[in-house]
């Protein structure tokens, strides 16, 4: 075996299994006795129910029960909860609608939950569904943040007035206000920042089952077993939580969309209690476009306040966001303290405020994808940032050197409640510039020009905040959950390593990371480890992963209870060396008595731990095994500098990305090759964003875009070979120095790629193009720049 | 119920199915083998490619009752007797061409088809090019056409000819 040790690129424990086709996901899954449970939607983006006939199905072939939001409500279900409150401007709570499980009364969503059909194969559920009687009566849709704020628009909830969430703000108005007043340059620019789909490779899926004791068990495919079983059992189907076990096995991508307590996977455990064999469900591809929960969708006004010479004085912000019909789990928090309070960016700019305005809408709910709220905030930025160089001149390099939190600037305190610990940004520039050769760029230019292509380069430098904490600041901004992690750790009795994390792994490659770090700490060789993540019956109550905090606040948790491994075994190897404990030090997986060659290796220490013959009873518990709890201090802080360079082919307007550069500052690299991994998926989505993905709805409320023929995803030959270099420094109050890189690929690549669409078109006037620079989009600004051009 | 038979990674079934039955369905629902994945129901993603007759099929377009002789193979029929695994397998684990490794079951079956097919060489455009019906949302590609192109050799047991590169 090859070096392994913290920045190797160890290949991955988990591969063989996928390779082999011996995954474990949910749809796997198997049990004696299950039924299939097939969920009917709403084809109405917003009706009144008037009746539901469910006699025909529920007399259908293989039908086992039909049961409606009625059937539900009778049984006192409680609706899906929100775990994030956020407050407006005046400190009233936001608007909180009832989010049933089932639909009762009215439908608000294309997708929305009407009734379930459970039969003994899921064909005969289908088939059954297809037999309800629905009688819906339409009601006006509202299919845009637009829609929902135009005066005398319906309301999507009844007892929301003006379809408002909430309208909330940060910053100081007065000092920004007083600095635009006196600002040489004002400079403007209005931005949408399309709304997406995740679409993880695998759809959703659950599985409920209920013993004869009442013992419940959910398998889902989800990043968080443990919130999960905390928001259905308290908050929905009552179920005390030791009688209720989560388990979430391989699953096949998140990206955000399996963070959130979906309806089906209360529909599923509450059926398979009332009929006491297990029931499951998996979503069809349409299904999943209609009911995983979408990301970004924002509206939005930036306005940045300039001195004579291009300091950035301040910056002024008014978003409209996008909810959905109801609030998904952590909705409420993106548009909100995962964005606004990151637009400083990596700029010292001295006063921020910004507004936003939260609206319902009768669509999909909107949650956290991939980055959340993070990547709204730098398009903003860094377009701006653009366009300001457009507006004065200034060079774009140049301007934003000039703006950057100095490296010796740190700890920096933003205008918007953010305290950077650590970061360098000229570093990560400076590299990425070399790395994309960026002076080379006019001759490359000039040579697309003579193949007849239109050739651009544009970057962004960006900084995003992870691993979100401590959990009573996330407490006093609305957040209704903890966010520490836990890890426990379990040396057997012969030296092997079983450790328990409360983060999950959809393909981070956790079990891999986790082992690397624990082998280089305790010294044992990697294969002697097995990380065992998404069961709540094996783990402690943990948080799950999202926010790239897996390893700055899971691996920290998991460094914590080392420490007390090791601190524990140096009072065994004291009494079994008869040394004081102060003299035993611990290395390369051995107790040593400082100065002499008496030692004794782990296994050793475990095997005394527990066989505790000759062991210090009177002050120590037998056995090796320890829990720690990690809250973190602060947020982390990843930043880096993104460059993409494309070239557009003229007469189709075509866009091909021709180099892609990432270099991130993810502090400690664990694992390049992992890291790269998560940069280049990363940078995939980003290029999906700003060039082909695009979530949309007609004015009538219908999604568009349902199916994989119609949502254009990134394939291979729309990506290019994406470099990723790294340049560290280390977050300073986690043990490890780690940040966290899970989402830096998604939040700093779609405005470099726009910066660069819009530079390859600059002969041509253009000033601005939204998300996604579609050929059409491209060839039309070429169209009618032409004339203009020849004029000239 | 009409019945079908066939031979699945060498062994020979005989299965009944009802008429609608995906060859997907057949595969995970009747003969327990799961590797093989469905991702969407619009014939878009490729996490059901399987190898029908050596050649690679989309298993979620084809009906049961269609593959009726039919000698298939499927991710799980790929590695020797002995856990030996493919080339293909090997290389995707060598260039981390997976994360979450849904995608992958069809993305190898895929890729072999795609190599044996260009026994001229395969350019890295022409591997991305050969990659336009199997979809992953996480790796970003890059290391998916890496892990091909190192299959490559060892699947045709010499260098690629070096014009195709
Ligand atoms: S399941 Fe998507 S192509 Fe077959
Ligand atoms: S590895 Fe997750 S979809 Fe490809």
């Amino acid at each position: 075996m090859g070096f392994e040790g913290i920045g190797a690129s160890v290949k991955r424990k988990e591969d063989g299994r996928f390779l082999a086709g011996r995954g474990n996901y949910v749809d796997d899954m198997r049990q004696t006795g299950q039924l299939h449970a097939v969920i009917k939607r709403s084809d109405r983006p917003h009706a009144k129910i008037l009746s539901i006939d469910t006699a025909a199905a529920a007399a259908a072939p293989g039908v086992v029960a039909v049961y409606t939001g009625a059937d539900m409500a009778a049984e006192g279900i409680g609706g899906l909860p929100c775990g994030w409150q956020i407050h407006n401007k005046d400190g009233s709570p936001m608007a909180e609608p009832p989010h049933p499980v089932l639909a009762v009364g009215k439908v608000r969503h294309v997708g929305d939950s009407v009734a379930v059909v459970i039969a003994e194969t899921r064909q005969q559920a289908k088939d059954a569904a297809e037999l309800l009687v629905i009688d819906y009566e339409d009601l006006p849709a509202i299919a845009s943040v637009r829609d929902a704020v135009a005066p005398g628009a319906a309301r999507v909830h009844d007892e929301v007035a003006d379809n408002q969430c909430y309208d909330w703000h940060i910053g100081d108005k007065a000092i920004v206000d007083a600095a635009f007043a006196r600002a040489k340059h004002v400079v403007k620019l209005d931005l949408l920042n399309n709304r997406l789909i995740p679409n993880a490779m695998e759809p959703r899926a659950a599985i409920g089952d209920c013993d004869v004791a009442g013992n419940y068990t959910l398998y889902t495919t989800s990043q968080n077993p443990h919130v999960i079983r905390l928001l259905m059992g308290a908050f929905v189907l009552h179920i005390p939580e030791h009688q209720l076990r989560v388990v979430a096995p391989d699953v096949g991508g998140g990206f955000g969309s399996k963070i959130y307590h979906y309806a089906e996977e209360a529909i599923v455990t509450w059926a398979a209690g009332k009929l006491r064999r297990p029931v499951r469900w998996t979503a069809e591809r349409s299904e999943s476009f209609i009911t995983d929960a979408h990301g970004r969708d924002h509206d939005s006004t930036a306005e940045m306040a300039l001195d004579e010479a291009g300091n950035f004085l301040a910056l002024r912000v008014r978003s409209l966001c996008n909810m959905g019909a109801y609030l998904s789990t952590f909705g409420p928090a993106v548009p909100t303290y995962l964005y606004a309070t990151l637009l400083a960016g990596v700029y010292k700019t001295p006063a921020i405020y910004a507004e936003v305005r939260a609206v319902f809408t009768n669509t999909v709910p909107v949650d956290a994808y991939r980055g959340a709220g993070r990547p709204e905030a730098t398009y903003l930025l860094e377009r701006l940032v653009d366009t300001i160089a457009h507006d004065t001149g200034l060079d774009r390099v140049e301007l934003r050197r000039r703006n950057f939190i100095p490296a010796d600037a740190f700890p920096y305190q933003t205008p918007v409640a953010l305290q950077y610990d650590s970061g360098d940004y000229v570093a990560t520039l400076e590299s990425a510039l070399k790395a994309a050769d960026w002076a080379g760029f006019p001759a490359r230019r000039r040579a697309a020009a003579a193949r007849g292509k239109l050739r651009g380069i544009g970057m962004s430098t960006y900084v995003e905040a992870c691993g979100i904490a401590p959990s009573h600041v996330v407490g006093s901004l609305g957040a209704r959950a903890g966010l520490y992690e836990v890890a426990e750790i379990r040396v057997h009795p012969t030296g092997s390593v079983s450790v328990f994390t409360g983060t999950h792994s959809h393909g981070q490659g956790h079990e891999t990371t986790f082992a690397q770090l624990i082998a280089a700490q305790l010294g044992v060789p990697m294969s002697q480890v097995d990380v065992v993540h998404g069961d709540t019956a094996k783990i402690p109550f943990g948080m799950g992963t999202y926010g790239s905090r897996s390893l700055p606040v899971g691996g920290s948790a998991i460094v914590k209870a080392v420490d007390k491994i090791i601190a524990k075994g140096k009072k065994i190897a004291a009494h079994l060396m008869e040394a004081s404990v102060d003299d035993i030090e611990f290395k390369d997986g051995k107790f040593t008595v400082i100065g002499t060659d008496r030692s004794k290796a782990l296994a050793e220490i475990s095997l005394a731990a527990y066989v505790p013959h000759n062991y210090p009873i009177d002050e120590l518990e037998p056995g090796l095994d320890e829990t720690a709890f990690y809250d973190p201090k602060n947020f982390t802080f990843p930043g880096g500098c993104h460059i993409c360079e494309i070239e557009i082919d003229a007469d189709t307007g075509v866009p091909h990305v021709v180099n892609f550069v990432a270099v991130d500052d993810v502090g400690r690299v664990i694992n390049p090759m992992i890291v790269e991994g998560q940069v280049q998926g990363g940078v995939a989505q980003g290029i999906g964003q700003a060039l082909i993905e695009n979530a949309v709805y007609d004015s009538a409320g219908q999604l568009v875009t349902g199916s994989f023929m119609d949502y254009n995803m990134p394939r291979a030959d729309n990506v290019p070979n994406i470099h990723v270099g790294t340049e560290t420094t280390l977050c300073t109050h986690n043990p490890l120095g780690v940040k966290g890189c899970g989402e830096v690929g998604a939040i700093g690549s779609p405005p470099a790629v726009i910066n660069a669409v819009v530079d390859a078109l600059s002969d041509y006037g253009v000033r601005h193009i939204d998300m996604p620079a579609s050929p059409q989009k491209i060839w039309s600004i070429i169209q009618a720049g032409r004339p203009a051009l020849a004029a000239e | 119920m009409p019945q079908v038979s066939l031979t699945v990674n060498g062994k020979a079934h005989k299965v009944e199915v009802e008429g609608r039955t995906l060859l997907v369905e057949l595969l995970r629902e009747k003969l327990g083998l799961t590797g093989t994945h469905v991702g969407c129901d619009t014939s878009q993603c490729g996490a059901c490619v399987v190898h029908v007759d050596g050649n690679s099929t989309k298993s979620c377009s084809m009906l049961a009752i269609q593959a009726e002789g039919c000698s298939i193979t499927t991710i799980e029929g790929l590695a020797k007797a002995d856990g030996t695994l493919h080339p293909m397998q090997e290389m995707f684990r060598e260039h981390h061409a997976l994360q979450c490794g849904f995608c992958t079951p069809g993305m190898v079956m895929s890729a072999i088809d795609l190599v044996k097919m260009h026994p001229q060489g395969l350019s890295e455009a022409e591997i991305r090019e050969g990659l336009e019906g199997n979809l992953c949302r996480c790796t970003g590609y890059h290391n998916i056409v890496k892990a091909i192109a190192a299959a490559w050799p060892l699947m045709h047991g010499h260098a690629m000819p070096a014009a195709a590169e």
